[in-house]
């Protein structure tokens, strides 16, 4: 820990380093929150076209005009490739974690603040590649988030698979290396600069979420960008990797001997983990709030980082339940599928110990904490649809139909939004030195909690009914007719959803500037980030090194004076 | 707001598990030998999962409200945690969630590690943007040679698999872009994909088997219903994806053997 003082850096002084090419994590952590702002917006608006589309397949829209097939298939492809990677991966861990991570342990930076910045600008640069497949000639790539070879492979598949899938892989591979960067940065820093008296053992559960999900990013973005090459030089240098000989529209394709499921084992060996990328520091930022919004230590702090380290062991050998209907050995399946159902051990410890966190507690409903609480539902929700699709034998009618659009949008999407949400009702007065709205909070809660389970709950009963997904029309297959009904009752769904997200939006920049000022520690919490100044200064601790007696969650202590004891409070508590 | 989360929590999960038990959207009707294992194996995945989604939301609902601040409960209970309980229910979950999965996998092994009974159809299924095409081998049971070289979609079902006329094996080769096939008797399905990777999902069968580029992919199934069912691509594919559909025919033995008899006097 002596490390500290090299890192040290004096503040700058013009506007383009202080704000632009800053080297402060907590600039950089707004930047990066920024940018997955801008970014689910626009994602958010593509899931509205595309949902237009699904029941008004005619319809001539204002400004986009008339939504073709292939259209649909690029909006869902962008949207997919939008949401996975400029909003689950960047906000919660470039954006928060990049924020708190150094503070939480009582750092004054990350390790390597120009390495920091480097892949801040270098996602951004991804960002504005990813945008640019829309602009081209043929449009954004119809081929998924997923980007199945040899669809992906071969200029003459479809429209949008020439210019616009190069520009979409290319921003993949840059986009994985940025979260190379930023994956090395969060481990060393947290390895490194922990303040006196912060033993791993008493990180908070954010912290150890972070921390993990960084190792999970460096070892799982490696493989993703290895693949990503080996797309582009099959589909720009005439390789072999993914394609065998084909024939597209009566013409035979100059390729030979490649394997179409390579890529398919290449990128869910990182999409597994990808999935847990999005949703640990989520996992992280419920657990904190649960326990300090309920003024009661969180149930099972040692249980809850084994389950943390548990799920990103396990999250590295299950990817093959991707691939039951894949052409993959039967046999491999039994393996995958039994990892499977094991990783959803350590995912049940953790909601029994979110229950159990609340039991017997005192719970305030703060903005967070009601979307903390709503995180905890969206998981079981979303969890509890798991052991369907982890049974090769139920995979057979379920795969790639509207029901696993339900699994994944509820426990990978919305409550990772969920997980987002929280923390920047719970941050933001630590940010911007001023309080969000709470009533309005409560508002966009409410509208968003039922807004979204009315949205992707129904896909449950679509997927058993045997709707495909990725599918643009049902008109063309005949029992998908009936399920009409259901499709309208989602896109309303969608309309009121996505309607409410921009309260928040208006509540967030309107506190910013007008919101009441908030006191250093609003909250009554115990982590280090509540002992210093709001917003915190250039080094974090303006000068002192903060030193830790505690864990971090020490609430409702007998004896103790106030209900809750700051890590950083010499006097002593109780032994437990 | 205690009150307010309980009455929505309490609310999503009533109707959810409304749709749910009374069924209003549900598996298509089974008509394939598969279909009555798979669908217990759903049904009791589903009660299961159901006890647990019910007992989860109801209790989170409840913990918060009764444990809001300013209820009268006492002291906040001071304590990190119980091991016992810890341990237990981590093995409840893993016996509930393993058992489950090893009680299904039977039919899995059955349907997969076996290949088809001697005796079967043969029935080669070729997938293509954006068409279904299946291939009958005749009476000598061998399918004849293909060439990529010769493949033209437009200019008929042979010349859109690239049927080799020169191959004798291929003489009387019966291929059709509806597929007929006999009641009660076993399929042996050969699964091939041309283009790009295309899914053979017959949601009444429950079968559904990627067609990928390069692999021929075996695979048997049993129809146990006379009927026409619904053939859906269940991999993205192209833009034609959504309406890359196709008709199986369920039908008598001698229904089906005089439909392929009259195909083959066709080819004279
Ligand atoms: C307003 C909320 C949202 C709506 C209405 C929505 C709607 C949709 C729809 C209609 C599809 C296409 C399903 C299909 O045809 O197969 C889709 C796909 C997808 N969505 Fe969303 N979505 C929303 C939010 C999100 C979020 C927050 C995420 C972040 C994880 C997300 C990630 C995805 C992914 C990964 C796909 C798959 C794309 C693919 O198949 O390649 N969505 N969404
Ligand atoms: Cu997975
Ligand atoms: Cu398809």
């Amino acid at each position: 820990m002596v490390a500290q003082d090299a890192h040290a850096h004096a503040a700058p002084q013009g506007f383009i380093r202080k704000y632009i090419f800053s080297l402060d994590h907590k600039v950089i952590g707004i930047q990066y929150i920024l940018l997955a702002l801008t970014a689910v917006f626009v994602g958010m608006f593509l899931s509205l076209l595309m949902r237009i589309h699904m029941i008004w397949p005619t319809a001539v829209l204002p400004l986009v005009g008339e939504i073709k097939p292939e259209t649909y298939l690029s909006l869902l492809t962008m949207h997919g490739t939008i949401m996975v990677f400029f909003v689950l991966t960047t906000a919660p861990q470039g954006g928060f974690g990049n924020y708190f991570l150094p503070i939480q342990i009582g750092a004054p930076d990350m390790a390597f603040p120009v390495l920091n910045m480097l892949s801040f600008w270098t996602t951004f640069v991804a960002f504005v590649v990813m945008l640019a497949a829309f602009f081209v000639t043929g449009g954004a790539p119809l081929h998924g988030w997923t980007g199945y070879a040899p669809l992906s492979a071969l200029q003459s598949a479809g429209p949008g698979e020439q210019l616009g899938a190069d520009l979409w892989i290319t921003s993949i591979a840059i986009f994985c290396i940025a979260s190379l960067m930023g994956a090395l940065n969060f481990i060393t820093t947290t390895l490194d600069l922990r303040a006196k008296g912060m033993t791993m053992m008493r990180m908070p559960l954010t912290v150890w979420a972070w921390f993990i999900t960084a190792i999970l990013g460096l070892l799982a973005f490696g493989v993703l960008l290895s693949a990503g090459i080996l797309l582009l030089l099959d589909r720009n240098l005439g390789t072999s990797f993914y394609v065998p000989l084909v024939v597209v529209n009566g013409q035979v394709m100059g390729h030979k001997g490649g394997s179409p499921l390579l890529w398919q084992h290449l990128f869910w060996f990182f999409g597994h983990p990808e999935v847990y990328i999005a949703i640990l520091p989520g996992m992280g930022v419920a657990s904190q709030l649960l326990s300090t919004f309920a003024r009661k230590p969180i149930f099972g702090y040692k249980a809850m980082v084994y389950a943390i380290m548990a799920i990103g062991i396990l999250g590295f050998v299950v990817w093959g339940h991707h691939m039951f209907m894949s052409g993959m050995s039967p046999y491999s399946a039994f393996a995958f599928s039994i990892m499977t159902m094991a990783i959803g051990v350590p995912s049940a410890i953790k909601t029994f110990n979110w229950l159990g966190t609340i039991y017997k507690s005192r719970v305030r409903f703060h903005t967070p904490m009601l979307y903390a609480i709503g995180f905890v539902s969206l998981f079981v929700s979303g969890g509890l649809s798991g052991p369907f699709l982890a049974q090769p034998v139920l995979d057979i009618p379920l795969h790639d139909t509207a029901f696993v659009v339900a699994h994944f949008h509820l426990i990978m999407g919305v409550a990772a939004i969920f997980g987002m949400f929280a923390a920047t009702y719970y941050w933001f007065p630590k940010m911007f030195g001023r309080m969000m709205n709470e009533r309005w909070g409560r508002i966009h809660f409410v509208l968003t909690l039922i807004g979204t389970y009315s949205i992707f709950m129904p896909m449950h009963y679509l997927g058993m009914a045997a709707q495909p997904r990725r599918y643009s029309q049902f008109t063309e297959v005949a029992y998908l007719s009936n399920l009409m009904p259901l499709n309208r009752f989602i896109t309303y769904a969608a309309f009121i959803t996505i309607g409410a997200q921009f309260i928040f939006v208006i509540n967030l920049f309107w506190s910013m500037f007008k919101g009441p000022k908030a006191s250093d520690n609003p909250w009554e919490a115990t982590t280090l980030e509540w002992t210093t100044a709001t917003p915190p200064p250039h080094d974090n601790f303006g000068g002192h090194t903060p030193v830790v007696y505690h864990g971090p969650y020490e609430y409702g202590v007998p004896g103790a004076p106030k209900d809750y004891v700051m890590q950083t409070d010499p006097a002593g508590v109780a032994a437990h | 707001m205690g009150l307010v989360l309980l009455a929505i929590i309490w609310l999503i999960t009533f109707f959810s598990t409304y749709f749910f038990a009374a069924k209003t959207w549900w598996l298509p009707h089974g008509a394939a030998k598969a279909a009555s294992f798979i669908d217990h194996q759903f049904a009791l995945t589903y009660i299961l999962m159901g006890i647990v989604f019910v007992a989860a939301q109801g209790a989170l609902g409840w913990l918060v409200w009764k444990y809001r601040d300013g209820a009268s409960n006492g002291p906040v209970d001071y304590s990190h945690g119980n091991t016992t309980m810890e341990l237990m229910w981590t093995t409840l979950t893993a016996v509930l969630f393993i058992g489950l999965n090893l009680m299904g996998s039977h039919v899995w092994a059955s349907e997969r590690f076996a290949p088809a009974a001697a005796g079967a159809v043969p029935v080669e299924v070729t997938g293509m943007q954006f068409a279904w095409y299946f291939r009958y081998p005749g009476a000598d049971a061998k399918y004849g040679r293909t060439d990529p070289k010769l493949m033209d979609p437009s200019a008929g079902n042979e010349a859109a698999l690239g049927l080799d006329t020169a191959d004798a094996a291929g003489k009387d080769d019966v291929i059709t872009g509806t597929m007929y096939i006999p009641v009660n008797r076993e399929v042996d399905l050969t699964l091939r994909a041309v283009d790009v990777i295309h899914s053979f999902f017959v949601p009444s069968f429950r079968f559904k088997q990627d067609a990928v580029p390069g692999l021929a992919i075996h695979m048997h199934f049993t129809p146990t219903e006379i009927g026409d069912y619904e053939i859906a691509c269940a991999e993205l594919c192209g833009l034609g994806h959504y309406k890359m559909h196709g008709m199986v025919h369920v039908v008598s033995q001698e229904d089906f053997d005089k439909w392929l008899a009259a195909r083959e006097a066709e080819k004279q």
